[in-house]
């Protein structure tokens, strides 16, 4: 029964990969091996002197206190941005599953968060909340709640949580909604038959048959809210108040860009490669496996 | 269809070509104005095309920091802009980089361009030369911290609106007043670092750092945590406690308020005039840096922010002669004028600062000379020549986390500035080691 095409010879088959090759070396291997030898060096801005210092960056900044409190945060912010994002788009989809009339409309309309770029909801979200500036913070201050996350580092966390969570939240919903639709209703018919109530069939059937998605769905999540929110707190806290909310990216960029001291900016760089494959090669094995059970 | 298009691209490419070998003689200009500033940027460049045979074509590269950073990465690449914006922080590091920058009294000894440093106002340039006094970069948006206030939001408090306070003490105290009298926000300092802990140690001749700040040699250590600042900081937070002051920010976020009536007075720069002119909807005014009386030699005079052009090296002679005919422009008399009179930065030249006054401008604008009065009140001392620190964008930013601590009532005043030398010296050692 199985059909497999096979190539007759090397040439052809080499020619198909190679763009996704050269992409791949272009704009993976090539800027990697760079980080990976500027961690290892010791330079001016400029590069008019650079020395071999072998792991001595690697060293400073694992033995820097704000690069541990830094991880600190960093910890905290994923698995907030992680959970809330979760939680809200499961909620989303399985209100919109239900929905009859209008649900194209209703998807929509909760898919377009996605499609804003991180800056711009960082910048959306300041206008909002801004002590200076916001809407939402005028009116904060109006009902007598002391709003300036410039100075409180718990409101400038929950501010960068927020922002975060809502622009990941389409992505889960998504993900979330096709899961459910994959469902057979002839589990939950029969189980609805059995007297089971909408609640007892959503954590018996549907939250374990979700599973599969909703692993997927968390590394995804913790990468994004490792990596891709550099625009959102770029945009609103600058990492502040006194680093309450410099997650291990943010310090990357800051140390090499503002610091302009490129050997610990690639080290930690190089740290934060280690953890992405770290968390990729997870995510397939665990999925993998799960793939077998399903 | 497809010969027409040849033929259409061969005539393109001709035309390339031979209007290439008439064009004149590019020079790129990367920097950081927005808004009114911008445009004086676009119109210096304008003006001086019409005049010469170059071409200087002006690049917006995003913030100060964003700006500087754009050239290092170009020089790495090996395609710097020719001239370079960089704001007065980043001045050691520009400074550090002999090979990469071309310094300006060079620059106009090789192009033999008619160059006398004597003739530029030596509190501005003082901070862009060496201790023997060449000049390394040329000043072009000079500014330093003022007081502005809003007189409608004094008379409203029932005090008087043409008296600002002169003294911190008597800062706190009407701060008090106005909060009482209705007013939202009463004081706000901008640029938390550079107005409370720069501008306040030289303007009370105290000395922020070994080595006259760093003038006199890269092993400059911080020694600010002294006791007339740890009684400052220790008062901006309980000012900030009991709702008198707020705390604005790093930068100048603060300055919003301000301009939409929010707070009522403000520390910022004297390159803020524009704006508030522009946008204020209330009648206010701009006075002195407040003091403590009780220091001796206080008040001192304040030292400059804003930001110098700096020339990149490894660039042609024929377009070094141009860069040289662009700075001696932009040191005319007429256009520094202009340029002071429409931007509120201060003039760089001591005849264009002259012939402002010859022309009764600061009668006809009170407050306009305060700047001036405060930078060149005294002749300056180790401690209020300017500041030559590495990293000094680093630093800023750790003195703003432990000052952020006091203010949220987390860190007590001594500790946190101990703190903040502490980690602010980590940050000087490692810029000597990297550039060594």
């Amino acid at each position: 029964m199985e059909r497999r095409v096979v190539f007759s010879g090397w040439l052809f088959p080499a020619f198909l990969l190679m763009p996704q090759l050269a992409v791949t070396l272009v704009f993976f291997f090539w800027p990697a091996a760079q980080a990976i030898l500027q961690s290892m060096r010791r330079e001016d801005a400029f590069g008019l002197s650079t020395q071999f210092v072998a792991a001595e960056n690697f060293a400073a900044v694992l033995g820097d206190p704000f690069y541990l409190a830094s991880a600190e945060v960093t910890l905290l912010f994923s698995v907030a941005v992680a959970v809330l994002a979760l939680a809200a788009g499961l909620l989303l989809a399985v209100m919109a599953d239900r929905v009859v009339r209008g649900a194209a409309v209703y998807k929509t309309v909760l898919l377009l968060p996605y499609a804003v770029a991180p800056a711009i909801a960082g910048v959306l979200w300041l206008f909002l909340f801004n002590p200076s500036i916001g809407i939402i913070a005028v009116g904060l201050r109006r009902l007598g709640i002391d709003w300036n996350y410039l100075l409180d580092a718990d409101q400038a966390m929950l501010l960068v949580v927020l922002a975060a969570a809502w622009k990941q939240i389409s992505y889960n919903f998504l993900f979330f909604l096709a899961g459910l639709q994959s469902i057979p209703a002839s589990l939950l018919e029969a189980s609805a038959i059995d007297g089971a109530s909408p609640r007892r069939r959503f954590w018996t059937i549907v939250f374990p048959l979700l599973a599969p998605t909703s692993f997927f769905l968390l590394v995804v999540n913790i990468v994004y809210a490792f990596f891709d929110t550099f625009g959102i707190i770029h945009n609103v806290t600058q990492g502040g108040p006194a680093k309450a909310t410099e997650i291990l990216v943010y310090k990357v960029w800051y140390d090499g860009m503002v610091g302009l001291d490129l050997g610990s900016s690639a080290a930690q760089s190089v740290i934060l490669m280690a953890i992405v494959i770290g968390l990729t090669a997870i995510q397939f094995r665990f999925i993998e496996r799960r793939v077998h059970y399903a | 269809m497809k010969p027409i298009m040849l033929a259409a691209m061969a005539a393109c490419f001709a035309a390339s070509l031979g209007s290439a070998s008439a064009e004149p003689i590019e020079l790129q200009w990367w920097h950081a104005m927005t808004a009114i500033n911008a445009e004086r940027v676009n119109k210096l460049a304008t003006d001086f095309n019409a005049l010469t045979d170059y071409k200087v074509t002006p690049v917006f590269k995003g913030s100060y920091p964003e700006t500087m950073t754009a050239a290092v990465a170009a020089f790495r690449a090996g395609n710097p802009p020719h001239i370079v914006q960089v704001f007065e922080v980043g001045t050691a590091t520009m400074m550090s980089a002999k090979g990469a920058v071309k310094p300006v009294y060079q620059l106009m000894a090789d192009a033999g361009e008619p160059f006398d440093p004597q003739n530029y106002l030596p509190t501005v340039t003082g901070y862009y030369s060496t201790a023997d006094g060449k000049m390394l970069s040329m000043p072009f948006n000079s500014s330093t911290a003022i007081v502005y206030w809003n007189k409608d939001a004094f008379t409203k408090a029932g005090l008087d609106p043409e008296k600002p306070p002169k003294t911190w003490p008597e800062t706190f105290a009407i701060a008090k007043k106005l909060k009482t009298g209705g007013a939202n926000c009463a004081v706000v300092p901008a640029w938390i670092t550079w107005t409370q802990v720069e501008q306040f140690n030289a303007w009370h001749n105290l000395p922020l750092a070994t080595k006259a700040n760093g003038l006199d040699g890269p092993d400059t250590e911080l020694k600010f945590n002294t006791p007339v600042m740890t009684k400052h900081i220790a008062a901006l937070a309980e000012a900030i406690k009991d709702k008198s002051f707020d705390y604005g920010g790093r930068l100048n976020e603060a300055e919003g308020r301000f301009v939409s009536g929010d707070c009522a007075m403000i520390q910022t720069s004297s390159g803020f005039y524009g704006n508030v002119k522009t946008n204020a909807k209330f009648a206010f005014g701009m006075t002195q840096l407040p003091y403590y009386p009780d220091i001796e030699g206080a008040p001192q005079n304040s030292i400059i922010g804003g930001a110098s052009l700096w020339i990149m090296g490894g660039k042609k002679p024929e377009e070094y002669k141009g860069i040289a005919k662009f700075l001696s422009y932009l040191s005319r008399t007429e256009v520094q004028r202009e340029m002071h009179e429409v931007t509120g930065y201060l003039p760089i030249t001591k005849a264009a600062y002259e012939a402002t006054k010859a022309s009764g401008f600061y009668d006809k604008n009170p407050g306009r000379e305060i700047p001036l009065l405060q930078l060149a009140g005294k002749p300056p001392t180790e401690n209020s020549r300017g500041l030559r620190l590495g990293n000094l964008v680093q630093i800023r930013d750790v003195i703003a986390e432990d000052l952020e601590g006091v203010f949220a009532g987390k860190a007590e005043p001594k500790p946190a500035l101990d703190d903040a030398v502490a980690r602010g010296n980590a940050i000087l050692r490692q810029f000597q080691k990297n550039t060594q």
